[in-house]
């Protein structure tokens, strides 16, 4: 970290290195696409890198750097979501969030019709859910690293994880007719 | 409904994330609590399933390229950086230059040198408005910050 703070590439890249797969996947958590996730993973690595000065000493790069990644994909649900409504109206929609036809089913890994409804269930979260349910279930974090990465303590994760799955229950509840998937 | 007060410890003890104390506590609980016995048997079935979903994995080569893509871009945002303040620089120094042989200039109508340097002072008020105006949205954007 001494290093990146004095500019080193070389040491930067370590941290590309071993952060590229969380940022690209936690991106896509959030965003729904890949071409989005890989655009914004990688911007968000510039921008640490410009403000690299900007950690402070003894506190990990990881936390500092989800913060950056997070407030790039939410500016950019922002700005699709504006897009998409076509409207000028910014205070309207402090909570911005993608709309269903924006998480790409190419993202998921099989192609089961269970697996794209979860998807789907999971991009209709509030952001703050989708991102705890993102970084538990994409990331496998535990709860102690949710906490640091949020800026918040344990009770908060397990709050928000609680009624982020509940929320998710009743999506898919409501997609299968509360039936076929036990839930 | 679940025990508001166990609901922390509901998430703690799917998730295996209870010391050995609170998960006695909580299935001490649950021998005597169904509501809660019923919330866990359902929150078992959705982490049955979202534990078996993932994400699918780019091509290699994505990973690959990925350190020269964001190396690209650090270059490039340096690169940008020069050529922008070196051309603002230069356009100052030619600007003042070109002002100064206007006025200079014993050939050109006292009427066109006074249009003329007017054209350019409302240009540069123009633009210095814009860059105002840029700054003062910039600083209002609640998503540039990055919280420490």
């Amino acid at each position: 970290m001494r290093r990146c703070r004095g500019g080193s590439r070389e040491a930067f890249e370590i941290f590309v290195n071993k952060y590229m797969k969380d940022a690209y996947f936690i991106a896509l958590g959030l965003v729904g696409n890949r071409e989005d996730a890989l655009d914004l993973s990688q911007e968000a690595f510039v921008r640490a890198y410009r403000n690299i000065k900007q950690v402070k000493p003894g506190r990990g790069f990881f936390p500092w750097f989800y913060q950056i990644l997070k407030n790039l994909c939410i500016s950019h649900l922002r700005k699709r979501k504006h897009r998409q409504a076509g409207s000028l109206d910014v205070e309207g929609c402090p909570e911005p969030a993608a709309s269903a036809d924006d998480f790409s089913p190419d993202a998921v890994a099989d192609k089961d019709e269970l697996k794209k409804e979860i998807w789907m269930a999971i991009d209709k979260l509030e952001p703050k859910h989708r991102e705890v349910i993102v970084l538990r279930h994409f990331r496998n974090m535990s709860y102690e690293q949710i906490a640091e990465a949020l800026f918040c303590n344990k009770g908060t994760v397990t709050s928000r994880l609680y009624y982020a799955r509940k929320r998710l229950q009743e999506l898919l509840s409501t997609e299968k007719g509360g039936g076929a998937s036990g839930l | 409904m679940v025990c508001d007060d166990y609901k922390d410890l509901l998430m703690g003890y799917l998730d295996n994330e209870l010391s050995a104390e609170q998960r006695r506590r909580f299935e001490e609980h649950l021998a005597g609590c169904s509501d809660c016995t019923a919330e866990l048997e359902e929150f078992k079935k959705l982490k049955a399933i979202t534990d078996e979903f993932s994400l699918a994995e780019p091509e290699d080569r994505i990973w690959q390229d990925y350190w020269g893509g964001v190396y690209n871009r650090i270059e490039r945002g340096i690169g940008w950086i020069m050529f922008s303040v070196a051309g603002i620089a230069l356009a100052i120094y030619c600007g003042f230059k070109a002002i100064e042989e206007l006025i200079k200039d014993p050939g050109i109508e006292i009427t066109l040198k006074i249009g003329l340097l007017a054209l350019i002072a409302g240009l540069a008020i123009l633009f210095v408005s814009i860059l105002r105006e840029r700054l003062y949205f910039w600083k209002r954007d609640r998503y540039k910050d990055v919280r420490m």
